[in-house]
């Protein structure tokens, strides 16, 4: 998928490039977006090591177990096969308490770790495994209670009430997790069936 | 409530240093060791991270976009997406520093409180860059087959923008 999609993003913005005279833009382009790419890295490197830091204090005192507690319940209906005192599960009710708070800097690093347990308990090292993919789906529908970037953006473009967007926010965000999940769910059901039956 | 925002990180860094504190662990060697495995997935994110940026670089700087956002404005009609805040939608997948700039241009042009506006803060409130995430996510483990999780994540951002352009009109916000 990620191919075929990469693959057409590169040959349109070329041929619109031809068309409409961009070519110039186009080069440079290219060439800034190679060390765009390195210093985004770079970035996130130092969010990672700090984050690892802090959840390797968080999870040897125990506070992430407390946290995977609370969440279980929630979490039990999107991934039921899970151990809800396994390491994963832990790793996964941080990231999603990160997201929660709107803490996008360190949802990604927190989710990295669970996908890193996710990989352990794989069993075909190169392909996702369904819970990964509900794990990632789950991401990219980010559910944040307090939206803090976007709040702040709009407080400094002179919003009388910048939080008044969070109900909407909310239902949107509960609307796209539950139809993300469902086609995901289903998606992996009938590959699973079509599988079994070959 | 614009107070609490900006209390959220160093109180959640307070109560992670003081729990382990407590529990009489050596924080800061704890620290260290979890931090020193942090660069190891860094360099492991740059080859994937790298094709994503050139890619989403070529198209916006292409012009590709913009065609991409004119293809879809009849789709933006039927769905009630404001047709200046279609753009953002074509973009919030893909760019996350894209979109962020997008949102500033809508919150300019059109005030925070504008149903442009408001319409675009909800939709930003509620995504996140799916390419992204599944870039990321995957490329850190090394994982190469993806399955079906971006036609499922496209599915839930779309779901997202038609859902958000709705409920700022139920909600009256």
């Amino acid at each position: 998928m990620i191919n075929y999609i990469w693959s057409a993003m590169i040959i349109f913005s070329v041929i619109t490039a031809f068309f409409t005279g961009s070519t110039d833009a186009l080069t440079s382009a290219i060439i800034s977006s190679a060390s765009d790419a390195v210093s985004l890295c770079i970035r996130l490197g130092g969010t990672i090591c700090l984050w690892g830091g802090l959840m390797e204090i968080a999870e040897k005192s125990g506070l992430t177990g407390a946290v995977c507690r609370l969440l279980s319940p929630f979490l039990k209906i999107i991934f039921p096969k899970m151990n809800m005192k396994g390491a994963t599960a832990k790793a996964i009710s941080m990231n999603v308490t990160a997201n929660l708070l709107g803490l996008g800097n360190a949802a990604t690093p927190l989710g990295l770790e669970a996908m890193k347990r996710l990989q352990s308990e794989n069993s075909s090292k190169d392909k996702a495994s369904s819970d990964m993919i509900k794990f990632v789906v789950m991401n990219s529908a980010a559910f944040h209670l307090i939206p803090t970037t976007v709040a702040a953006m709009r407080q400094d473009y002179g919003s009388k009430n910048p939080f008044d967007i969070m109900p909407a926010s909310w239902v949107s965000s509960a609307f796209a997790l539950v139809v993300g999940l469902t086609a995901a769910t289903v998606i992996i059901r009938i590959s699973e069936v079509i599988k079994w039956k070959k | 409530m614009e107070k609490i925002t900006s209390y959220i990180l160093p109180v959640i860094t307070a109560v992670i240093v003081i729990f382990g504190f407590a529990k009489g662990l050596k924080v800061f060697d704890c620290f260290v060791t979890g931090a020193s495995r942090g660069l190891q997935s860094a360099v492991k994110l740059l080859p994937p991270l790298m094709g994503l940026v050139v890619g989403v670089t070529m198209l916006r700087q292409s012009g590709a976009l913009e065609v991409i956002t004119k293809m879809l404005l009849p789709l933006a009609k039927l769905t009630g997406i404001p047709s200046d805040v279609l753009p953002l939608t074509v973009l919030s997948p893909i760019s996350g520093s894209g979109s962020l700039t997008m949102f500033e241009q809508i919150l300019k042009n059109f005030g925070p409180d504008s149903v442009e506006g408001r319409v675009a803060s909800v939709i930003m409130g509620s995504t996140e860059t799916t390419f992204y995430a599944v870039t990321v996510y995957y490329g850190s483990v090394g994982i190469r087959k993806s399955g079906c999780t971006v036609p499922a994540a496209l599915l839930a951002d779309m779901t997202s923008f038609i859902v958000s352009a709705m409920s700022v009109s139920v909600f009256d916000i």
